[in-house]
């Protein structure tokens, strides 16, 4: 065996590929989640969750599990009623259950929590634990929730007769109905987004301290949003701010699952405060799957209508929102369908109008999770649908379809039908990239030639465009908290950093992206830079890791405040080399004499000045630090063309993924290894999404994806080797003009492999996941519903 | 983390001391092997023995691939890998790597089990298909004695054996035929998923008639994991097409299949016959020296 040795490549001083700091640790099984963390005299907990979906609660008789020698607590919500804590308000102007107390709404409901000496005696004890339901019909079909007959699961609220929640619309109804009567071709399809788990890696969980002598509250917790957690404790159970420290230590995997309070969290906290002892409560995968925040679950209409040469005019969108028990969608508070309203994706339409309305079911609440960027992953795949439907009416090529009605650069900033401002775009040129790449005509005669024998062969195309980075504090809050974040960048004095950030990683290599922004913005090499985050002691304020805001946001606010290090390093340097401040030029790491390039400065060598003795100019404080709260004039839109091509067994319906061609353009790339690896994923993620992952129910109420035996991701088999490519439209508006990318692949990705595989089988449309089974009875000319039992 | 309930653990250091091992803690007991089905069951709280009789160390005199007279031999404790790397095994019959290649993913056949495969008897396991197919015969102990049973009569229905709760399997023997070829071919949702459907083939051929064959079904429901009804079709008869293409309407219609998560029961009974043809076809190309 011959060993090749590659010379290490030096970290680049700013913008490049490196390899990601923190990966030293986790390679080598060194990182420390939540469940690493152990504390002197700590108690674990569990939950008792409901084996009905809904259920009037007769009786609990919790006596033999108190009686259990190791159980320390057993709570219930009669418990928590006295604390005034059974109700929790949700992140969408409703309430959720904490543990029930009057009804069981979901299965895998919270119902009871114990405290014991270790894991496996809470586990046990669960099972000591007596209730007496008195079950009720569920309402498992969204599309029967508002029958005037079904049971109505809410009626904890006051004077609730039925499962409606809300009924938003955006657009200009009137302009899309003229648009629509004067279309010379109008195609409507009915298609669902089937609800889907973002199942993360490591399933959610906390260890919860209340110190009874300081009565400070310490929570770690794999949280997205460190900061909003503990302000939301702080309103919720009345604990003053500055006594709750929220860690979220590494986290394995988010993708939305882990922005929300979770019943749990509270409960460790509770159980904390009851035994005066810290309390670990880490969910099973089960609970995970069943019981936290899942993706999707909308039931679409779509009406797209174009005149006779294929341009497209208008699209028309009805949405039956299924929210699950408790709407508990985490989104901008004014957006109740997040940021749906960017269904008409990347294409030049006169007129628009879409209209959701959400309902409750008894299945879990949740609803926007999973790298979706507030629903811009539903809305992606209905108008991408929709074109390739249209396509298939007008007998068009779906690529020509699309290259006639992409937006032209030269219309950005675009104001979309529905309000929506485009940043920056040139969409003709990634689309004819992908083409390009993926030998688009060459492919098509392929397919051809091969139909002619019988085999089955899809080409599918989708072109998205991202809504990200939320967002600008007047239009965008979560519970009244603006989406602005915070940075503080310092210099220590021998000329190393330290960036605070408050915005949280669950993998996406955050410790080396903020270090390589510090390192293009002042010269410190990103080897030199320490990254701090995720702990509401040490970080500035900020709402956290989530709709690919990351490098929008805080990636701006550590460039903003990097920059104001600069410029005060700029006054110390003057005074250093004893020259006016105007009388200095910048190159990256060192300010110098204009005209005398050997008169300067490093950073270094300022850092140590301006905490040393040097006397500074008035007005100019010592040491070398900076920080910015950053306010987003707009969002960014990161976008891209994507191509997909399988292969599909016409005698058992399996279906290849053969090719895939990703073009993302999400503006520079700060570290391009990173943002691959990330397009990777949310490709994988795609192909999971289109071919194999569902949660659905049975009429009774069970939950049919409680585990990966039942609920199926992705794996290396099922994944071709990625090709991606780029191109490069900075965002007029962020300081370093990207656009932030973690969401993309996953928003653009479906509507291509979905695309292919009707492409392959010449049918015009089947509901995801399109399993083997689905792909054949949809060959046969019946298709069945996916979020159903399958009978 | 998902845990057990409270369970007692032995170990047992030879085949008479499991079984002794099995008759003192009754018929709550368990013996364990690579667990990775007892395992999550037991971490699901679906199964909950009093006592897990480990076996492991039984490695040593169950766990092999050998001729032993007319018979190939796989002793119970053999892990799939070691059947799916067993130059004995393939040469004999390719079915068996055909079907291990498609058993979960490595770290399960690192150190699952034959012989748990087939006790566990999950409806849809592919290795009882699999020796439905080739009409194998399982070798199974007691403190009485050693009794040898035929595959039908070793499968009674899902989850049950004709193990009896202080009996252990040793090993199971496959009889050595000459002329013949074999197949498995399966459809899962996604890779090491259980089937969907998975269809296991045998072909004798003496020139043009095939003499003996074996179908064998996972995942439908069939009765002994077997389709007698396209065996029937299959013996005596010339190995073309229409027979391939009788033998599948008779096994999609020796089964009963049932609708759940991974398909409708009219697309499992498709499949049935869909790879029966399929793998009637590559048994019978092997059989012939024609496919490698």
């Amino acid at each position: 065996m011959t060993t090749i040795e590659e010379p290490p490549a030096p970290t680049p001083m700013g913008f490049g590929r490196m390899k990601r700091k923190e990966d030293v640790r986790f390679i080598r099984g060194k990182g420390h989640y939540v469940d690493d963390v152990v504390l002197p005299g700590m108690l674990h907990g569990a939950v008792l969750r409901s084996t009905y979906a809904h259920a009037r609660i007769v009786r609990i008789d919790t006596s033999a599990a108190e009686a259990h020698p190791k159980v320390r607590a057993v709570i219930t919500g009669a418990t928590l009623e006295t604390l005034g804590l059974a109700w929790m308000p949700s992140l969408s102007h409703d309430v959720v259950a904490v543990l029930a107390t009057d009804k069981v709404r979901f299965q895998g409901q919270e119902v009871a929590f114990v405290v014991a000496d270790d894991h496996y005696s809470a586990r046990d004890a669960l099972e000591l634990i007596e209730v007496e339901y008195e079950p009720l019909p569920p309402v498992m079909d969204a599309r029967r929730a508002l029958e005037p007959d079904a049971p109505v699961i809410r009626d904890d609220v006051q004077g609730k007769t039925d499962n409606h929640i809300f009924d938003w619309d955006a657009g200009d109804e009137a302009a899309t109905d003229a648009a629509f009567a004067a279309a010379d071709v109008v195609v409507s399809q009915d298609m669902l987004y089937p609800r889907v788990h973002p199942a993360p890696m490591e399933t959610c969980g906390a260890v919860a301290d209340m110190d009874p002598v300081s009565g400070k509250l310490t929570i770690w917790c794999g949280t997205q949003a460190p900061h909003a957690h503990r302000t939301l404790y702080a309103l919720v159970a009345g604990l003053p701010e500055h006594k709750i420290r929220v860690i979220s230590p590494d986290i394995g995997g988010g993708f939305g699952n882990k922005v929300g309070i979770y019943p749990g969290y509270v409960c460790a906290i509770v159980g904390s405060i009851v035994t005066k002892r810290p309390v670990k409560w880490m969910e099973d995968r089960s609970e995970n799957l069943m019981s936290t925040s899942f993706a999707r679950d909308y039931h679409m209409h779509g009406e797209i209508a174009a005149t006779n040469d294929g341009k497209i005019t208008a699209l028309r969108v009805k949405v039956l929102a299924d929210h699950g028990a408790f709407n508990n969608t985490a989104q901008p508070t004014k957006f109740p369908a997040g940021f749906f309203h960017i269904f008409t994706g990347s294409y030049d339409l006169q007129a628009a109008h879409c209209e959701v309305t959400g309902v409750y079911t008894n299945k879990a609440p949740g609803g926007v999770a999973y790298a979706c960027s507030f629903r811009v992953t539903e809305a992606a795949y209905l108008v991408e649908r929709m074109v390739d439907c249209l396509a298939d009416e007008m007998g068009m090529d779906p690529a020509e379809l699309r290259l006639k009605n992409l937006l032209k650069p030269e219309q950005f900033p675009y104001t979309c039908p529905t309000g929506w401002e485009y940043d920056s775009g040139d969409y003709p040129r990634a689309l004819r990239l992908a083409l390009e790449m993926a030998g688009y005509d060459d492919l098509r005669k392929e397919q051809a030639d091969k139909r002619t024998r019988g085999e089955l062969m899809g080409i599918g195309i989708s072109f998205f465009t991202e809504t990200v980075g939320a967002g600008p504090r007047k239009h965008m809050d979560i519970l009244g908290l603006g989406m602005a974040d915070g940075a503080e960048v310092r210099v220590h004095p021998t000329g190393k950093a330290v960036v605070r950030l408050s915005c949280q990683s669950q993998g996406q290599g955050h410790e080396t992206t903020f270090a390589q922004i510090v390192a293009q913005e002042l010269g410190i090499s990103p080897d030199d830079i320490d990254v701090v985050h995720g702990d509401t002691d040490n970080t500035p304020f900020g709402l956290g890791t989530y709709g690919s805001r990351s490098t929008p946001v805080s990636g701006a606010a550590v460039a903003v405040a990097s920059r104001r290090v600069r410029d005060k390093a700029k006054i110390v340097a003057s005074a250093m080399l004893e020259v006016a401040v105007d009388d200095l030029e910048w190159e990256k790491g060192r300010w110098f004499v204009k005209g005398d390039p050997a008169a300067g400065k490093t950073i270094q060598e300022i850092a140590l000045a301006s905490h040393g003795s040097l006397e500074l100019p008035e007005g100019v404080e010592g040491h070398l630090d900076a920080s910015c709260v950053y306010d987003p004039p707009n969002l960014t839109y990161p976008f891209g063309a994507y191509i997909c091509v399988v292969d599909v067994d016409p005698g058992t319906g399996q279906v290849k993924v053969r090719r895939f061609i990703a073009v993302d353009d999400c503006g520079p790339r700060i570290n391009p290894m990173i943002v691959e690896g990330q397009i990777h994923g949310g490709l994988a993620d795609g192909v999971g999404m289109a071919l194999m992952e569902v949660i659905a129910f049975d009429e009774d109420g069970n939950c049919l994806g409680g585990s990966f035996m039942d609920y199926l991701l992705p794996t290396a088999l099922e994944c071709p080797s990625w090709e991606v490519g780029q191109t490069v439209t900075p965002s007029p508006h962020h300081p370093l003009g990207v656009k932030g990318v973690g969401e993309s692949a996953t928003v653009g990705s479906p509507a291509a492999v979905v695309n292919a595989v009707l492409d392959a089988i010449g049918v015009r449309h089947a509901d995801m996941p399109l399993t083997p089974a689905q792909v054949w009875r949809t060959m046969q000319g019946s298709p069945f519903r996916t979020d159903l039992a399958i009978e | 983390m998902q845990t057990p309930a409270p369970v007692e653990y032995e170990r047992a250091a030879s085949v008479d001391d499991a079984i002794a091992l099995l008759e003192r803690h009754g018929p709550e007991a368990r013996l364990i092997a690579g667990g990775h089905s007892l395992l999550p069951m037991m971490k699901l709280r679906l199964a909950r023995p009093d006592v897990l009789i480990d076996i492991n160390d039984l490695a040593e005199e169950l766990a092999y691939v050998r001729i032993d007279g007319d018979d190939l031999c796989i002793g119970a404790m053999t892990r799939h890998r070691e059947l799916l790397e067993s130059p004995v095994a393939g040469e004999h019959y390719r079915i068996l790597h055909d079907a291990e290649r498609v058993i979960a993913d490595p770290v399960v056949r690192n150190r699952g089990t034959v012989g748990g495969s087939i006790c566990q008897a999950d409806p849809s396991e592919d290795l009882s298909a699999v020796f439905a197919t080739l009409g194998a015969r399982a070798v199974i102990r007691s403190s009485s004695g050693t009794r040898v049973v035929a595959m039908d009569d070793f499968h009674l229905g899902a989850y049950t054996t004709a193990v009896g709760p202080a009996e252990i399997l040793l090993e199971v023997r496959v009889p050595i035929r000459t002329g013949c070829g074999s197949a498995y071919e399966k459809v899962e949702r996604r890779a090491g998923d259980w089937a969907v459907v998975a269809v296991g083939a045998l072909v004798c051929l003496d020139g043009d008639r095939i003499t003996d064959a074996g179908v064998g079904l996972a995942a439908v429901g069939a009765e002994h994991f077997r389709s007698p009804a396209a065996e029937e079709i299959l013996r005596g008869a010339e190995p073309s097409e229409a027979t391939f293409d009788a033998a599948a309407v008779a096994a999609s219609a020796d089964c009963d299949p049932q609708s759940d998560q991974r398909g409708p029961a009219d697309y499992k009974r498709h499949l049935a016959g869909e790879l029966t043809r399929r793998a009637l076809r590559r048994a019978t190309a092997r059989a012939r020296g024609q496919e490698g």
